[in-house]
């Protein structure tokens, strides 16, 4: 895209918000583990993706699961880039953002809004996270509420970790769930 | 039905083709508003698109239809043209470039008349209507304006 079509689209993008029809809106941000592709909705923020994941992939899983219409806006998350480069950088704690939940619904929503407590710094179980969800044997289903969990980070799926206290896998590796963790305990 | 892809898709492969294509039909000045009316009305029906398979070609209809909405606009004794059709009736191959570049650089009326004609197909009384002309006027138009281009392209 060449350089005199940014005007027409940075308008195009203000226009498109102002008439309600930016239903997915999108943009990267950096971070220590690399690019991050952050995506929200009117309500709040839907996905967030690793660098692990693959971009088109993720956007065309969006066009089919929420709206079509998803939409480039850097300007639409400048409060979520912020949030993240203050937590990567030990300053935040806690996240202020809205959440979009609707990506998860049933036991797997419970149990994401469950991580979505744990406090900073600490770590539950699978299974602590299957009984708070309302099924202390679905430890199955719990790991696949943090695998797949659609907004790593900022529902901090890395501070669940296994019964004998290694860290379990990650979607953004092993590495970099081990990283955040120990971010979190020195800061 | 084929899954349509994430609407930023048609903005990175077609936006600065649809712009081409307005710069053409409506001028530099019009281009502009004709682009962000062409693209808002394109998101706006975007989710009810049935058929994902030529979606260049749907978008530059649109931007046909505000062409024409704009020179309506500005026509001195506009006439309401029959409804416009719905069908992709252009759909340029990028190697016409430079003739679209040439048919930018014509005189206002010329170059209003030969885009309605060739990439709308709009029959002479209907771009009269458009421009606000007698279709004799709309005729000699573009006659004048083809000459021109087949000298520019010669």
């Amino acid at each position: 895209m060449n350089a005199t079509m940014d005007k027409p689209l940075e308008r195009l993008r203000e226009r498109a918000a102002a008439e309600g029809l930016l239903d997915v809106a999108y943009a990267t941000a950096d971070s220590p583990f690399g690019t991050l592709l952050l995506a929200r909705t009117p309500r709040g923020l839907v996905r967030l993706g690793l660098p692990s994941e693959d971009v088109d992939a993720t956007l065309a899983e969006l066009a089919e699961r929420i709206s079509p219409r998803v939409l480039q806006a850097p300007g639409q998350l400048d409060e979520e880039r912020r949030e993240l480069d203050d937590y990567f950088e030990g300053r935040r704690r806690t996240f202020e953002v809205p959440i979009d939940w609707q990506l998860s619904r049933g036991f797997l929503l419970r149990a994401r809004q469950g991580i979505a407590a744990i406090p900073y710094g600490e770590t539950r179980t699978y299974t602590d996270l299957a009984r708070e969800a309302g099924n202390e044997r679905a430890v199955r289903a719990a790991g696949s509420a943090c695998s797949r969990n659609p907004i790593p980070l900022i529902v901090p799926c890395h501070r669940v970790v296994r019964s004998d206290g290694t860290p379990g896998l990650y979607a953004g590796g092993v590495e970099m769930k081990k990283r955040l963790l120990e971010l979190e305990r020195n800061s | 039905m084929t899954e349509l892809p994430p609407f930023q898709t048609l903005i990175d492969e077609h936006a600065a083709e649809v712009m081409a294509v307005l710069r053409g039909a409506v001028g530099r000045e019009g281009a502009e508003d004709a682009f962000q009316e062409t693209f808002l009305a394109a998101l706006r029906a975007y989710p009810g698109l049935r058929d994902a398979r030529n979606l260049r070609g749907w978008l530059v209809t649109i931007a046909h239809r505000k062409a024409i909405d704009h020179h309506r606009a500005r026509g001195r004794a506009p006439v309401p043209v029959e409804s416009v059709r719905e069908e992709v009736v252009f759909d340029p191959d990028p190697a016409d470039g430079e003739v679209w570049t040439a048919v930018a650089a014509l005189p206002p009326k010329q170059r209003a008349a030969v885009t309605l004609r060739f990439a709308s197909d709009l029959p002479h009384a209907e771009i009269a209507a458009a421009l606000g002309c007698s279709p004799a006027a709309a005729r000699r138009s573009l006659h004048e304006g083809l000459k021109r281009l087949r000298k520019e392209m010669a």
